[in-house]
């Protein structure tokens, strides 16, 4: 029972790293950016949503659609203004902007909310389970995590196999200069692949102050589960990268039935197995 | 009326002159070719009037207004397409989506869409699902030609088409371009493969060392003409 319900658990955590890379992937995929601020703006979205709830008194999932909203703007205008101007063949520039970008985040949020710790809470949701027989049980938050990065990733892949734009991204993402020649517009197609982006960091956000505590300074230690999580599965797949969280989450909760400090480093140890056996990852993208 | 026309237009690599001062137009209707050997300024001529390499803005004009240096994706948007040197499809998009992407965000209505291409080339119809890298050379020119005519251009431009593909596709392909003109597009053919220029043009210029060296219509140009235009005279 205790192997199964790991097992179970393993795989739910694993939702949340697929949250928290799929925004990562979709970057790196349409614009070969990498984003070192990715895992800082996952606490701007935790901390958006908190905002919706403490000081608008909104419901908990309103004020996530709310910060959703708000974030797909501010992703538009960072590409637009700002990360745009960073892209080119020299992959250093977008490194040291984002990099610079994830220390103003840290800091704004250290003067904004101060270092203390915070939560966002789901009221009784928080503490549900759902009883599966044989003893075990999931909790509801972790199944909602979950289910949402299901969804994020079936509306991601319509988006990219079945509509206009999703062709012009990958178009962009194969050949950029032939892409303009098309009549696409790089720059606009850069700056909604961020605005959405940061849509599914918003609800990373949310997942990742529902399921632990988290404060202003976190952001870097969740960017490695991101990095590992898309790179376990495979550069440019967004099922792979469900995959990689889930193996992830897998290895960390398995470490952390073998002892408590083997939780993170298991998680490391699998991403550095694989790194080694498949260097591109368990679910490449065809061409490349 | 001229469609497209540049004005002594003048491009740089660092302090290397590559075009000095070229004129030239297609009118309505028309179809032109720039003939010239390796070097002579065809591609620089090609990237400045798609705003891949700068430009002055007053030097090249498309239907009475200047388009110089302006951003590839605003040049075609006001009705030029282009089939690239080397075709260059999308190779993690299909045959079909490549042609659609041809027409991203401009519906112009005329002759061209998803079925007149099919009609076009009814192999592609065929392989509409297949990755567009795994056709053979032929087919995929025949995706870049299919791609370019989506967006129903009004100047159709076509950068060495005939590169490396065997002469009876060759042939299939500049008949593809008859058709092509049939419907009215004005055509814009760059051609180290002076013998299909020729036949297929109404006029057209010959490049050498950046410079228009010659320019008229075919019929009225001898072989010793074109041969001192093309290698440069007293060679």
């Amino acid at each position: 029972m205790i192997v199964l319900d790991t097992i179970l658990q393993g795989v739910l955590l694993g939702g949340l790293y697929a949250l928290f890379a799929t925004g990562l992937s979709l970057i790196f995929g349409v614009m070969r950016l990498v984003n070192l601020a990715h895992g800082d703006f996952m606490v701007v979205g935790a901390f958006a949503v908190l905002i919706g709830v403490d000081a608008l008194g909104l419901p908990i999932l309103l004020a996530a659609v709310v910060a959703g909203v708000v974030m797909f703007g501010l992703g538009y205008l960072l590409q637009s203004l700002l990360l745009n101007r960073t892209l080119g063949k020299d992959i250093l520039p977008p490194l040291l902007v984002t990099f610079g970008l994830s220390i103003i985040l840290q800091n704004g949020m250290l003067e904004a909310f101060s270092a203390d710790t915070q939560r966002l809470d789901f009221g009784a949701l928080s503490s549900a389970s759902v009883p599966l027989g044989g003893g075990l049980a999931v909790g509801v938050i972790p199944l909602m995590t979950f289910a949402s990065a299901v969804l994020v990733i079936l509306f991601l892949n319509w988006l990219f196999y079945r509509t206009e734009l999703g062709r012009a991204f990958r178009a962009t993402s194969d050949k950029p200069e032939i892409a303009q020649l098309m009549g696409i517009d790089n720059n606009r197609i850069f700056a909604l692949a961020m605005a959405l982006a940061l849509v599914v960091v918003a609800i990373a956000g949310l997942y990742l102050g529902a399921r632990a505590t988290f404060d202003p300074l976190i952001g870097p230690s969740r960017l490695i589960f991101a990095f590992e999580a898309v790179i376990i599965g495979g550069l440019g797949s967004f099922w792979g990268t469900l995959a990689g969280g889930v193996i992830l989450g897998l290895a960390q909760t398995v470490g952390a039935q073998i002892s408590p400090e083997w939780q993170t480093l298991a998680g490391h140890v699998v991403f550095l197995v694989v790194l080694v056996l498949r260097p591109r990852g368990l679910f490449p993208r065809h061409v490349d | 009326m001229k469609l497209l026309e540049t004005h002594g237009l003048t491009a740089f690599y660092g302090d290397f002159q590559a075009l000095f001062g070229i004129d030239l137009h297609v009118d309505e209707g028309e179809t032109i070719a720039i003939v010239g050997a390796n070097g002579a300024g065809k591609s620089t001529l090609m990237g400045a009037i798609t705003g891949r390499r700068s430009a002055q803005r007053e030097a090249i004009t498309f239907d009475g207004k200047p388009i110089g240096g302006m951003k590839p994706a605003e040049i075609m948007a006001r009705g030029i397409a282009l089939v690239p040197e080397g075709r260059q499809l999308f190779p993690s998009l299909d045959v079909e989506e490549n042609l659609l992407i041809g027409n991203y965000g401009r519906k112009v209505r005329g002759a061209w869409s998803l079925d007149a291409v099919y009609r076009l080339f009814p192999i592609l119809k065929e392989r509409r699902k297949q990755a567009a890298t795994s056709l053979s050379g032929g087919q995929q020119q025949m995706v870049a030609l299919g791609r370019a005519l989506m967006s129903n251009p009004r100047l159709l431009l076509c950068d060495e088409i005939s590169l490396g593909l065997a002469p009876a596709i060759i042939k299939d392909i500049y008949a593809a371009l008859d058709a092509i003109r049939a419907e009215g597009a004005s055509v814009m053919v760059v051609e180290q493969n002076i013998g299909q220029a020729l036949a297929v043009s109404d006029r057209v210029y010959c490049l050498l060392e950046g410079r228009v060296t010659l320019t008229g219509r075919p019929e009225a140009l001898s072989r010793d003409q074109i041969s001192a235009a093309y290698f440069g005279g007293g060679r």
